[in-house]
């Protein structure tokens, strides 16, 4: 995709600023803005962070978790009705039947399938669209892991501690770290091609909140390697795969083990039943659900299916009161809004600039801080840019990659990158580009233990759909790590906890009682969840396709 | 059907035998709106705002996507859209999430490429062309035509990566064909019927498992692993009141660029000069 020179791609005021941006580059080649201090990030998170917004958080009043506290949009879907009628659903039909029933076909459902096979389980992997299409196919910065000398994983645990504010379970974060040499020794052993020096040993950079450069990366396509390395074993080792067939509900047992879940098929929008001795829940995060109104960096089907499901089941969450915001989510062009700058751009050295072309953060904060910087800067000191559809963003200095690293090291290393900003006629190579925060993570998710097994026997979690491990705010690169190390676990502990199982026979009765729940605490009946898909028609559309009559209606 | 609204007009469903044009129509001298363009999907017409990428005109347009879309970023390759533009013979490709509509574009998504993957056993295999060939012996067949080079939403050189992979060179292959999204497109138009991105990511496999040298590093970790050299601290960690572990936090030392880096710091700074 050749850039066009005769067109500038910024409007005009963009350009006079870009211009400050230029004049100060040189000075900074060798300045470094300092980190904040304990006490300035917690004020500075405080006052700044959307979590901390007042007014945005909703009690949850029905099921295990009563009491806590969720964003409305997250709240919607939780405390809503099944998309199946507890009495009347025929379960005696049993269409499937099997020892794991992985839902989920990302990076930590493929795992946790790849592992269960492995230990000799009969596997059935169900995903709403295709193997693969997940957030981990968009992860680009890269995965950590402690495998180098002046490394321990010991180094490790205390970065993730303090990066999660020491909120994160310990246990978790143990798992995650010990666990993670191995990971990489797996990755390379299937023949995943990351980043490697001429004598064999992975290339590490820093990511915010990292004081070891222990970054592993793919050039900036980390995450798809993984997958689509994943994927093919998935294929070759024949395991069974059903895609555009989402799970609506989890079936348990009459002693309240989880027994399966029902199936539904996206495209003929049947109804299966699946009988299975365990089953590892692996949807990912909530991204799609647009909390507080952000734009999102993730995959069109984060709806937070499993979470709604596990809910249900009766399994107790954690922290889904914070979500990771993105420190730097493309501003502009209109046409990639949202979407991910990865963090490997700053872990190479660009700085972050306000419209005058001066530092006001340390470039390699955690995500919370970093983004409450760049969101106190467009709002309190009103030091943003704002663009002619009035977004505001400041400036990520990317050409300083080339100045400190030579010229060619942005093609090289972040090509994807270089892509999406030439498809907008944007050679970021030689100018800077405009960022905003934007959705991002899931901090939290259903509570696990480090064998991956959620409050309910026999139902896993593995992945963004699982909280406790990054606490209230996750390091980059943790996230590729958890959903291959619990993905891992969760595949391992289904696999020998089916061994010894017998499955009772089935059951929606937690459904019912859930329903009961909801009618007491008043919630109106026309909510209706998993959501499986967002819905980006206009009200226009929606409105014109009022009036017909239901099938089966009586007229 | 009546319309009141200058917006309503973008459903060409009641009228599509109607010839329209963005500048002519009520909207045009209507209220101030973002200015609206013809895309026609699979042949039928529409009128969308321009600017919006060719995924969300077609949710504009009223369409709930199932197929065809994925991670709506540019990474999965379900969006694959071959398209024409009005008055032109010549076919183009873009991903559906990356690419903006243009007035009188003829438009169709190829979500789905019924492609042939080969199963294998990685840890069978060499690192060589009959690893390649007998996985897919089509791979002899290429033409070298370039069409799969013209029809990649990548820009990926897909003749070069088949070109090195009939030679043999796993290693060109892997480079070259690193960028790949699997979006099927090059198969799709293929006259040889190659299916070049699972021959790509076969190559990419083989060349990171056998021909890239192991990590050292890695090795030796997991052998410190294994003989519990972390244990005693991680516990002692895991029990350390709250206060002794934020200090250890905030007093750890940030390993600093290395030397390598800094010379090409210098090195760039030269650059800047010039």
């Amino acid at each position: 995709m050749p850039i066009d020179p005769g067109v500038d791609p910024y409007p005009a005021h963009m350009r006079e600023s870009i211009k400050k941006v230029e004049a100060t580059r040189q000075a900074r080649l060798t300045q470094e803005f300092p980190a904040l201090d304990a006490d300035a990030k917690s004020k500075l998170l405080k006052a700044f962070h959307p979590d901390h917004k007042p007014g945005q958080l909703t009690d949850i009043k029905v099921g295990i978790s009563k009491g806590e506290k969720t964003f409305a949009e997250i709240e919607s879907i939780l405390q809503a009705y099944s998309r199946l009628d507890p009495d009347t659903f025929d379960l005696s039909r049993v269409d499937f039947d099997v020892d794991v029933l992985v839902i989920g076909g990302g990076g930590a459902g493929s795992s946790a399938a790849l592992l269960a096979k492995e230990a000799g389980s009969e596997v059935l992997l169900t995903t709403k669209l295709r193997l693969g299409d997940a957030n981990t196919m968009m992860a680009q910065g890269g995965i950590q892991a402690a495998d180098k000398e002046n490394d321990p994983p010991t180094r490790h645990f205390l970065d993730a501690m303090g990066g999660g504010h020491y909120t994160n379970i310990p246990e978790l974060v143990r798992a995650l770290v010990m666990d993670a040499p191995e990971v990489i020794g797996w990755l390379q052993d299937l023949g995943a091609m990351f980043d490697k020096e001429d004598d064999g040993s992975y290339i590490t950079i820093h990511g915010g909140g990292t004081s070891r450069k222990r970054m592993h990366a793919a050039r900036d396509y980390s995450g798809a390697e993984i997958m689509r390395t994943l994927r093919d074993e998935v294929q070759n080792k024949g395991i069974e795969v059903l895609e555009f067939t989402s799970a609506i509900e989890i079936l348990k047992d009459k002693e309240g083990k989880c027994a399966g879940a029902v199936l539904y098929n996206m495209e003929t929008e049947e109804h299966f039943v699946c009988r299975a001795k365990t089953t590892v829940i692996a949807t990912g995060g909530a991204g799609r659900l647009h909390v507080q109104g952000f734009p999102t960096t993730n995959h069109y089907g984060a709806t937070a299916d499993g979470l709604v499901m596990a809910y249900r089941a009766g399994a107790p969450f954690i922290f889904m009161d914070a979500i990771q915001y993105h420190p730097t989510g493309a501003a502009f062009p209109e046409q990639i809004l949202g979407l991910l700058v990865t963090e490997k751009v700053r872990g190479m050295g660009a700085q972050v600039l306000n419209a005058d072309g001066e530092q006001f953060v340390y470039p390699l904060e955690t995500r919370d801080v970093e983004s409450s910087a760049i969101i106190r800067e467009c709002t309190e000191r009103k030091r943003g840019i704002t663009t002619h559809t009035g977004m505001t963003g400041v400036w990520l200095d990317s050409p300083l990659i080339e100045a400190k690293h030579g010229p060619g090291t942005i093609k090289k290393y972040l090509p994807a990158m270089a892509r999406q900003y030439e498809r907008c006629n944007i050679d970021m190579t030689k100018d800077p580009i405009l960022i905003y925060p934007t959705q991002h993570y899931q901090n939290g998710g259903i509570k696990i233990s480090d064998d991956a097994e959620s409050g309910v026997p026999n139902l896993f979690i593995a992945g963004e759909a699982s909280g406790g491990v990054h606490g209230r705010n996750r390091l980059m690169g943790n996230s590729l790590l958890d959903i291959l190390v619990f993905g891992r676990r969760a595949g391992k502990s289904a696999a020998a906890r089916a061994k010894d199982t017998k499955v009772g026979e089935l059951s929606l009765a937690h459904v019912k009682k859930f329903h009961e729940e909801l009618k007491a605490a008043g919630v109106p009946r026309d909510r209706i969840s998993p959501m499986l898909l967002p819905d980006y028609r206009t009200p226009e559309t929606k409105e014109r396709q009022k009036g017909q009559i239901p099938l089966g209606a009586e007229i | 059907m009546a319309t009141k609204k200058p917006r309503d007009k973008k459903k060409a469903g009641s009228r599509a035998a109607q010839k329209a044009s963005p500048a002519s129509g009520a909207e045009a001298k209507g209220e101030a709106g973002p200015s609206m363009v013809d895309i026609y999907i699979m042949g039928k017409r529409y009128e969308v705002p321009e600017g919006l990428t060719i995924q969300k005109a077609l949710e504009y347009a009223g369409m709930r996507l199932l197929r065809g879309c994925g991670c709506r970023g540019g990474f999965c390759g379900a969006c694959g859209t071959v398209y024409r533009t009005e008055g032109d013979y010549k076919l183009k490709v873009a991903l559906a999430c990356q690419t903006v509509v243009e007035d009188g574009m003829y438009l169709t998504q190829i979500p789905f490429y019924p492609a042939n993957k080969a199963v294998y056993a990685l840890d069978e295999l060499q690192p060589a062309l009959e690893s390649l060939v007998q996985a897919y012996p089509e791979v002899m067949r290429c033409v070298q035509c370039n069409t799969c080079r013209k029809v990649c939403p990548q820009d990926i050189e897909v003749m070069q990566y088949i070109a090195a992979a009939m030679r043999g060179d796993i290693a060109k292959l892997a480079d070259l064909s690193f960028d790949c999204i699997m979006c099927g497109l090059c198969a799709s138009r293929c006259p040889g019927e190659l299916v070049q991105y699972y021959i790509a990511l076969l190559g990419r496999r083989l060349y990171a498992k056998y021909m890239m040298p192991q990590a050292s590093h890695v090795a030796d970790r997991l052998g410190e692993l294994r003989d519990g050299k972390f244990d005693k601290e991680i516990d002692e960690m895991m029990k350390m009141p709250l206060e002794d572990l934020k200090k250890l936090y905030d007093t750890r030392d940030i390993e600093p660029e290395d030397e390598i880096e800094q010379d090409a710091v210098a090195a760039g700074s030269k650059e800047i000069n010039d």
